[in-house]
């Protein structure tokens, strides 16, 4: 990175004594990874907001100019760390696409549960590490207590905790272990219940809602212009996911499942459960409904997984063997944009006919949350830069790749 | 205790006992801070343990890991001596001294039993909310002097929270002191012995409110979350003592949990009866107000009262530290000027109309102890309240080894001019009379 | 929307600013000319009945072999293409846009090939150009901050070219 002697905007800026160039991170409690933001204030009032990235950048797709796709996996787990499986999934789905390549029911139903329990690990994580940006530290121990469960459930279908690697073009490596499903739902049992104990905690407490509400509102034209997706567009109103809209090959892997897209409609929640009600301080588009979002998708993920389940176990045909190590790609291009957890996570794979992709490219959701960051924490007091950041819950490993 | 310690050596009224004296209470309440400071630091760690779902510390020192704080002291004094290339060396050595030692001053005035304090200070709750207020002062220099813009920002941010609550953390204390009549810690503890309707927190309804905004604005004036923006760590790192490492830094630890016993225990004796617990039971045993050993049993069991009371306070605000998140500065400032000053100036006016109407309350009933109107300061010769009273004999503190002091000449058929019969009768305290003692003069 | 009215429709507007396309590939594209670039894209945002308000992604491919045996086979001449991938919230469509250039300016070493930028379009191109010219090297005219994102400020070269190599140090750090 430049040195401080070399950047002169630094060094003009720290002569002058009105405006204060402070910067936070690489190394910070509460940018969520290596992300470096130079924020120039007028005592607590950020003027301007300048995120610095690339401290990850390991040029994953260099490499996957190098590998055949089926190695090249492991290098998606890697991009958001925190949703391993729904970055496999998107890979090998844009695989499968260009070798139009056709999988059992059974590994389709297979490949929902397994990436809305990476939904729910996800989310857990984003809204703990919320609440640990915002000064309270037990709902992120609370959160990280019930992700144990759900990395322990992993750990027994794959071996890893973290990445993955699990579901490949063509299916998945491994089929679920026996007495797995009992597990998945014995957690999914006493998950449930838990979930009104983070709400009293973080979604209907008063200093809480302060924190958010009213706090980096993002229209739906910025939004969308910004490219941003996932929770970020849904929480700013834009009925817009993946998993209804997306093409076939994605959507096809949902048919028939009962849920709902979670998007405030004429100013309602999807009502079908028992949720706290909207605050009066919060606007749509600010961090309040983005978190919400998530703590909503969650339960919607839930009972994804609960119909999944019982759908893969009366389910015929394989897990989904996985394609050969050295199948030949046909030429040709295919892109696939999969509803990752952080938003659309979308995969360009350029072939040339041969075993190894001519080009891989990974188009981060995050990337795209994070650039809006510039536009919308002007004239915010500090204390509310890791409240925005943490309510577009960026992962560094995707955005650098 | 400086004329015990001169009478030992056999030199009357020299300044050697009385420097000896000093010295033992510095000592005795360096025990209690550093001490207090180890215990609570456990505390901490295992109420915010427990309430993650997790142990805390478990190995060291038992199962219960009571020793940790003791091992972690040692690796901090063990560590390397850090000082920022950019920072004012004197300054950033001397802060965390100041903000160690505004928090110790103020422990000189708080009383642990009657008459068990260090300088019975008139004064006192006075002394000890000026005092206290200086503790923003070593903030503000290891903010300044750390010489990084992270520590500036803490630091600032600290000094307005500090200050702006100092406005209804006075306001609140002034309504026991009222209820008092008194700023002498001792004397208001002792108006409470008795039974817990002596306590002034069930004086009137504006007063148990009043207790409420004094324990927030207590837990803001000693930076402890929700009010903990000045060491946030989400956002500043740890605020103005980021720089700090080792001794330093337990420096700065020690006197914020200092403070958090101070104004426990100010708000204990204040409002809860101090060393007099819910349930007389020195009074009921008979070693109260007795001499010597029992006397001393006494005290002693008044003493760890206090300090259990304290205590509580104390977990209360770990306890609240570890739900709530952290409101921002400008939050901060708001909930203090905005609610707890008018707040705290509505409770206080209606508790004042209260006793000025002199409506009923709980403590009119004076159940076991002897009437409030009736304690007096150590030094007082003439009674607070004479139309009320007999003129009395000081009640608390210390022994004339000559008999009382020749009063004025008061009406009344009951004036006592010195002689041991009255002081007889001034030590029976009428322990079980619950009627109010309305003597006409 | 079918890929043949919207060819039809586009050189309807713009003549011979859409070169080529292939409705029949997995994902339909189409390729425009780097100067018309800007209309299109307008055009395409703008019209009632595409809307192609979300721009996902910016993508640079380099069509070059390095192995003069396998340039002989190829049947595309060296050049480099940037890829457009557009969609649309409310119609839920989408469409692949590509623009062709040389892969050096006027065939000099060194000089990048220019495109207009379609920041002003979509706000979200800004760091996807940005990330085009640090790994790829195209120069985006019109780019309000066009300066690198992942690699640092001083990195030489531009990585995902296929002629790039690693330099021998950055910085006193070992890289080949």
């Amino acid at each position: 990175m430049a040195t401080k002697t070399d950047d002169q905007r630094i060094i003009e800026f720290d002569v002058r004594t009105d405006e204060m160039l402070v910067n936070m991170g690489p190394q910070h409690p509460s940018t969520h990874g290596v992300l470096r933001l130079v924020l120039r204030t007028d005592g607590e009032i950020v003027s301007q907001v300048e995120p610095h990235i690339g401290y990850l950048h390991r040029c994953a797709e260099k490499i996957g100019e190098n590998l055949t796709p089926r190695q090249w996996i492991p290098y998606t787990d890697r991009m958001d760390y925190l949703a391993g499986m729904n970055m496999n999934l998107g890979w090998a789905l844009v695989v499968e696409k260009l070798l139009e390549h056709q999988i059992s029911d059974k590994a389709r139903h297979l490949r929902v549960v397994i990436s809305e329990l990476n939904r729910i690990a996800s989310h857990l994580v984003g809204m703990g590490a919320y609440g640990l940006d915002l000064g309270t530290f037990s709902p992120f121990l609370y959160a990280f207590r019930e992700r144990e469960k759900i990395l322990d459930l992993f750990e027994d279908v794959c071996g890893a905790r973290l990445t993955y690697s699990y579901l490949t073009p063509g299916g998945a490596t491994a089929d679920l272990p026996p007495g797995w499903l009992q597990r998945c739902e014995q957690f999914l049992d006493q998950f449930e219940p838990i979930i009104p104990e983070y709400h009293a905690l973080l979604t209907t407490n008063a200093i809480f809602i302060k924190r958010t509400a009213s706090i980096g509102v993002i229209s739906p034209e910025l939004a969308i212009s910004y490219g941003c997706t996932g929770p970020v567009l849904r929480g700013s109103g834009v009925e817009h996911d993946l998993r209804f809209n997306g093409e076939e090959i994605y959507t096809e892997m949902y048919d028939g499942y009962v849920f709902e897209v979670v998007c405030e409609k004429d100013g309602h929640y999807p009502a079908d459960e028992d949720y706290p009600d909207v605050p009066s301080e919060a606007v749509l588009g600010d961090c309040w409904h983005r978190f919400y979002v998530r703590m909503l998708e969650v339960i919607q993920s839930i009972k994804l997984v609960r119909q999944a389940m019982e759908r893969y176990s009366t389910a015929t045909g394989d897990h989904g063997v996985p394609i050969k190590f050295n199948q030949k790609l046909p030429k040709g291009e295919a892109y696939l944009e999969t509803e990752a957890p952080r938003g659309q996570m979308g995969f360009y794979l350029v072939s040339d006919g041969t075993a190894i992709p001519w080009r891989a490219r990974a188009r981060s959701s995050c990337f795209c949350n994070l650039s809006i960051t510039a536009e919308i924490c002007q004239n915010c007091l500090i204390a509310d830069i890791p409240a925005i950041v943490g309510s577009l819950d960026v992962v560094m490993g995707e955005i650098d790749r | 205790m400086a004329e015990f310690i001169n009478g030992i050596v056999g030199l009357e009224g020299a300044t050697f006992g009385y420097v000896v004296a000093a010295l033992v209470h510095c000592v005795l309440l360096l025990h209690v801070v550093a001490v207090g400071a180890l215990i609570f630091i456990w505390l901490e760690r295992k109420v915010s343990g427990r309430i993650q779902d997790r142990l805390g510390p478990t190995r060291v020192g038992g199962k219960f890991g009571w020793l940790q704080t003791l091992a972690d002291g040692i690796k901090l004094i063990a560590k390397e001596d850090v000082t920022p290339d950019g920072a004012d060396r004197m300054l950033f050595k001397l802060a965390p001294y100041i903000s160690f030692a505004a928090s110790f001053a103020a422990f000189l005035a708080l009383p642990f039993a009657d008459g068990w304090v260090a300088n019975n200070i008139n004064s006192a709750v006075f002394f000890v909310l000026a005092v206290l207020g200086l503790e923003v002062f070593g903030v503000i220099l290891a903010g300044y002097a750390s010489g990084s813009k992270w520590s500036l920002f803490g630091a600032m941010r600290e000094a307005a929270q500090v200050v702006s609550y100092e406005i209804p953390l006075g306001l609140c204390v002034v309504v026991p002191v009222f209820l008092a009549g008194t700023m002498n810690l001792v004397t208001i503890g002792n108006m409470q012995a008795g039974w817990l309707s002596n306590w002034f927190v069930f004086h009137d309804p504006f007063t148990f409110c009043i207790f409420w905004i004094f324990f927030t604005c207590a837990t803001a004036s000693v930076n402890r979350a929700p009010f903990d923006l000045a060491e946030a760590e989400s956002e500043l790192v740890a605020g103005f003592h980021t720089e700090y490492s080792g001794l330093r830094w337990s420096f700065f630890f020690m006197a914020e949990y200092g403070s958090m016993f101070l104004v426990s225990g100010l708000g204990a004796i204040l409002f809860f009866g101090g060393w007099n617990g819910p349930v007389p039971i020195m009074h009921i045993i008979g070693w109260a107000d007795s001499g010597g050993l029992t006397g001393y049993l006494a005290n002693l069991a008044g003493c760890v009262n206090f300090m259990l009371k304290a205590t509580v306070g104390v977990t209360v605000m770990i306890w609240i530290r570890w739900t709530l998140p952290r409101l921002r500065i400008d939050q901060v400032i708001t909930t203090c000027l905005k609610y707890c000053v008018p707040l705290a100036s509505a409770c206080f006016l209606g508790a004042l109309c209260w006793e000025v109407l002199d409506i009923w309350s709980p403590n009119h009933l004076h159940l076991g102890s002897k009437p409030a109107h009736q304690v007096n300061e150590d030094w007082a010769t003439v009674p607070r309240f004479p139309e009320l009273t007999n003129p009395g004999i000081p009640e608390s503190g210390d022994v004339y080894e000559n008999g009382p002091p020749e009063m004025p000449a008061e009406p009344g058929p009951e004036s006592v001019d010195g002689d041991t019969a009255a002081v007889e009768r001034a030590s029976d305290h009428q322990l079980f009379t619950s009627s109010r003692q309305e003597d006409s003069p | 929307m079918s890929e043949k009215s919207l060819s039809e429709q586009l050189t309807s507007q713009f003549g011979d600013a859409v070169r080529s396309g292939d409705p029949e590939a997995i994902d339909q594209w189409i390729e425009v000319d780097a100067d018309r670039l800007l209309e299109v894209c307008e055009m395409l945002k703008a019209a009632e009945d595409l809307q192609l308000d979300m721009l996902n992604c910016i993508t640079a491919v380099d069509y070059l072999h390095t192995d003069p045996k396998k340039a002989e086979k190829a049947d595309w001449d060296p050049h480099m293409e940037v890829v457009y991938h557009l969609s649309s919230i409310h119609f839920k469509h989408t469409l692949v846009l590509k623009v062709k250039v040389d892969r050096w300016k006027d065939g000099k070493e060194g000089e990048l090939p220019v495109i207009p930028s379609v920041a002003g379009i979509w706000r979200t191109a800004d760091w996807h150009e940005r990330e085009v010219f640090d790994l790829s090297g195209v120069e985006f005219s019109g780019h309000p901050d066009l300066r690198r994102i992942l690699c640092p400020e001083d990195w030489v070269g531009y990585p995902l070219r296929k002629d790039y190599e690693l330099p021998l140090q950055y910085h006193g750090i070992r890289g080949r």
